[in-house]
Order: structure tokens, then sequence, then C-alpha cells
């Protein structure tokens, strides 16, 4: 065991961390809003929309994210149209695009997730909302939003772990995250046990911390 | 479409062959992870809080580390490893592993630690008193768990099995970092000569799609042919 190797890795491994935080935080942030907005769709009378969720979260479900990457960071620059358009600036950085591919996949989770929740909302909040006449809208903000996030609160800190080993993917198209730094060092020197031991312990002291948050928020709501 | 014939010309049979490869991984990593919940789930479930801490071990750190760095592990440290634990039990001999293998071993041990979450669910919600019955009727220990509780844990297992076949089935996607030649890394050899990522990405998400729809469909009628009672 070679634990010189061990405390001289872990400064770099640390730095390597706050790549990995970034990319988790920026892809959960959008994943929110695309995971929102399609489980809405889902939930849509329109069957052509709620084909179209279902779809959506169907492939992106149903394919690796190794796949996902890889098409939008090798396949995406291969259209001229993309290649002109204003859209490149963002394309052909692959920091963007692993944020992408990381926010349209966890999107997809998020919307599964959300749909549930919205389902097992008792009618009965609904009802009583309506019929105080409360508009739809402020129903939806005020009831449904609510009791759906509050509902699907420990199945997203699941979705928040697999994320974050998810990000480790962004090592693949050429970031330096935790895992990047990690396989660095790995081929370099050929001590393989002692780096992942170190940048496991990281990872394991990131979702040790994910999983007592969402803990902690669950019984700050009152989730039984 | 000329990209996909089979023969000299396309790349439709390599990548057959390819995916053949990854339904091989698959079913390899997840018969090796299989033999691991067996292992770990009894010591999960034990008395001794000791062996409780060993299973928890194993699930909390495979569960929590990213698979890419497990795979990275074995790929750099994989014969390494083998030959210290082989020479534990007094093999020396020099031991030379393939991306085959390697590669099975590293899948088989993240899906052997969802595989253990799910038979330590299934076990603890069989009724105590299948439990109890096989003890008061003299059955012996192995007896007990081989032929009672067992098969019930399997049947009970199904449908979160068919999750962790899915995790696995899209895990072996990975393996293709250390240059075992499944579906993603000829998309990648295909892609790069012929410099059509786009298509041959497109391609490979297919195949796992379509993978992922056959196998659901098969588990489907495997679920409604043992969830029949007994």
């Amino acid at each position: 065991m070679d634990i010189d190797l061990m405390i001289t890795s872990f400064p770099k491994l640390l730095n390597a961390t706050a790549t990995t935080l970034k990319l988790l935080s920026l892809s959960l942030f959008f994943g929110l809003f695309i995971g929102l907005l399609f489980a809405i769709l889902r939930l849509s009378k329109n069957v052509f929309l709620s084909y179209f969720a279902y779809f959506y979260s169907y492939i992106f479900r149903g394919t690796p994210l190794l796949v996902q990457i890889f098409i939008i960071y090798f396949g995406l620059g291969q259209i001229e149209y993309i290649r002109s358009s204003v859209l490149w600036v963002v394309l052909k950085e692959p920091y963007w695009c692993a944020i992408i591919a990381f926010a349209l996949n966890t999107g997809a989770y998020t919307s599964e997730i959300l749909r549930s929740a919205f389902q097992t909302i008792k009618p009965g909040f609904i009802e009583a909302g309506k019929s105080l006449g409360v508009p739809s809208k402020i129903i939806f903000y005020k009831i449904k939003l609510p009791i759906a996030i509050k509902q699907s609160l420990p199945a997203y800190g699941n979705e928040i772990i697999l994320m974050l080993k998810g990000t480790s993917l962004a090592s693949t198209v050429t970031l330096m995250d935790l895992t990047g730094v990690a396989k660095y060092i790995i081929a370099t020197t050929f001590k393989p046990i002692e780096v992942f031991i170190v940048a496991g312990s990281i990872y394991l002291f990131m979702t040790f911390i994910i999983h007592n948050l969402i803990k902690f928020l669950e019984k700050r709501f009152g989730y039984e | 479409m000329d990209l996909l014939a089979f023969g000299k010309t396309g790349w439709g049979d390599e990548l057959f062959y390819a995916t053949l490869m990854t339904l091989a991984v698959s079913i390899t990593a997840m018969i090796i992870g299989f033999f691991f919940a067996l292992i770990f789930t009894p010591l999960k479930l034990s008395k001794y809080k000791f062996l409780n801490l060993i299973g928890n071990f194993y699930t909390t750190v495979i569960r929590g580390v990213p698979e890419l760095l497990v795979i990275y592990l074995f790929f750099f440290g994989g014969s390494g490893a083998i030959m210290f634990v082989a020479s534990m039990f007094g093999y020396n001999e020099y031991i030379e592993i393939n991306a085959f293998l390697t590669g099975s071993f590293a899948i088989g041990i993240i899906s052997g630690a969802y595989s253990t979450e799910v038979f330590r669910g299934a076990i603890q919600s069989i009724e105590k008193g299948q439990f109890e019955a096989s003890k008061t009727l003299g059955f012996k220990k192995p007896i007990q768990f081989f032929k009672i509780i067992m098969p019930q844990m399997l049947r009970l297992s199904i449908p979160n099995l068919s999750n962790v076949w899915q995790i696995t089935l899209k895990d072996t996607s990975l393996i293709s970092v250390t240059g075992l030649v499944e579906i993603m890394r000829q998309s990648y050899i295909a892609a790069g000569s012929t410099r059509d990522p786009l298509f041959f990405y497109s391609v490979a998400a297919v195949l796992y799609l379509l993978l992922t729809y056959l196998s659901l469909k098969l588990i489907n009628r495997l679920e409604v042919k043992y969830s029949r009672g007994f």
C-alpha cells in the first residue's frame, strides 16, 4: 500500500471534485425543469403530447448514458446546420455537451418520479381547491406542486445519487472530473487500489451527505 | 443504409456480433452478481453485527461509487488483484485474464450489490410463518434455505431483478473503455473509420433499446408464469 501516493493524490482529486459538483448541480438544475415539463406533458389530456413525453422518457431511460453523451458530443457536431448556428458556441464545449446529456437523462428519470407523485395526489385535495373556487393555476402551484415535491423526495434523493455517479462519464469526453483525474493518476502510477480508495471515499462521502440531506428534508416536510 | 450491410462493405455483421457480445457480458455479469448476492444477502440478514458490517460495506461502497471507477479498478488492477487473491489460497502462478472476464466480473460485482438489496427485500417480505414452519418440520438449515426460502425469494424478486437486469445491460456499455468489442466499442470503431458518429451512435442507441424492450417482454412472461400460486 502506497500511503504517500494516497496523500499526494488527495488534493488533486479534491480539486477535481469541484468539477464533479459543478457538473452535478448544473445538470440537476436543468434536469428538474425538464423533468417537471415532461411530467406535465405526460399527464396532459392531449394524447399526442402525452405520447411524446412517454417516448422521451422511454428512450432516455432505455439507453446507456454513455451513448447519449457520445451522440451529443461526437454526433451533433457532424450536422452542418448545427455547426453554423449559434448552438455551436455551446455544443463545441465538452463541458456543456456533458451537462446537456446529463440534464436530458436526469430529466427523463425525474419526469417519471414527478409523474407518479402527481398521480398519487388524493383527488380530494384538488376537489377541495376547486369547490373553494381556487383558479386552476393556483391549484397547481399551491396544492399539486408542493404535495408532489414532498411525495417524490425519497425517489429524487436516489436520482441525485445516481446522477452523481453518472457525472463520472464526463471523463469519457475529455473532462477532468473526479473519475477523470483518478483514471489519469492510475494510468501514470499503476496503483489502482490506492487511488480507488481515495477517489471512492470522496464519492462515498458525497453520497453520504446527499443521503442525509434528503433525510433531513423529508423530516422537515413531515414525511412519515 | 449501405453502412449497415452485412459482409465486407458494411458494419451490419460487426454490429450484430457486438450485440451478441453485449448480451453475453450482461448475462455473465448477471450470473456472477447472482452468486455474489447469494453470499452477501445472508451476511446482511445475519444476527452477527460483524457479518452485517461486511454485507453493508459491500452494498454501500459499490452502490455509492461510480461504475466507471470500479471498471478502471478492475481494468488496471485486475490481474494483479486476482493473483493476490489466488496467492492467499496458495496459487502463485501468473494469471492472465482477458477483457471479457475482467469486464463481466466488474459489472457482476456491481449488479451483485443491487441483487443483494433485492434478495434482502424479498426475504424480509416472506411471511414469518414459513421460516417457523420449516423449523418445526425439522428440516436441516441448508434444506430450509434451498427448498423453502429460496424458491419464494426468487419468485418475489423477479420484478426487481428485471430492474437490475436493465441497469446491468446499460452498465456493460462502460466496458467499452477497456477495449472489449461490444455495441459501444464497435460503434466507436465504425464511427471513427466512417466519420459518421451520429449515425452509428444512434444505431447503438436503437440496439440498446431493442435489447431492453425484448428482454422486458421476456421477463414479463416469466413473471406471469411464476406469479401463479404453487
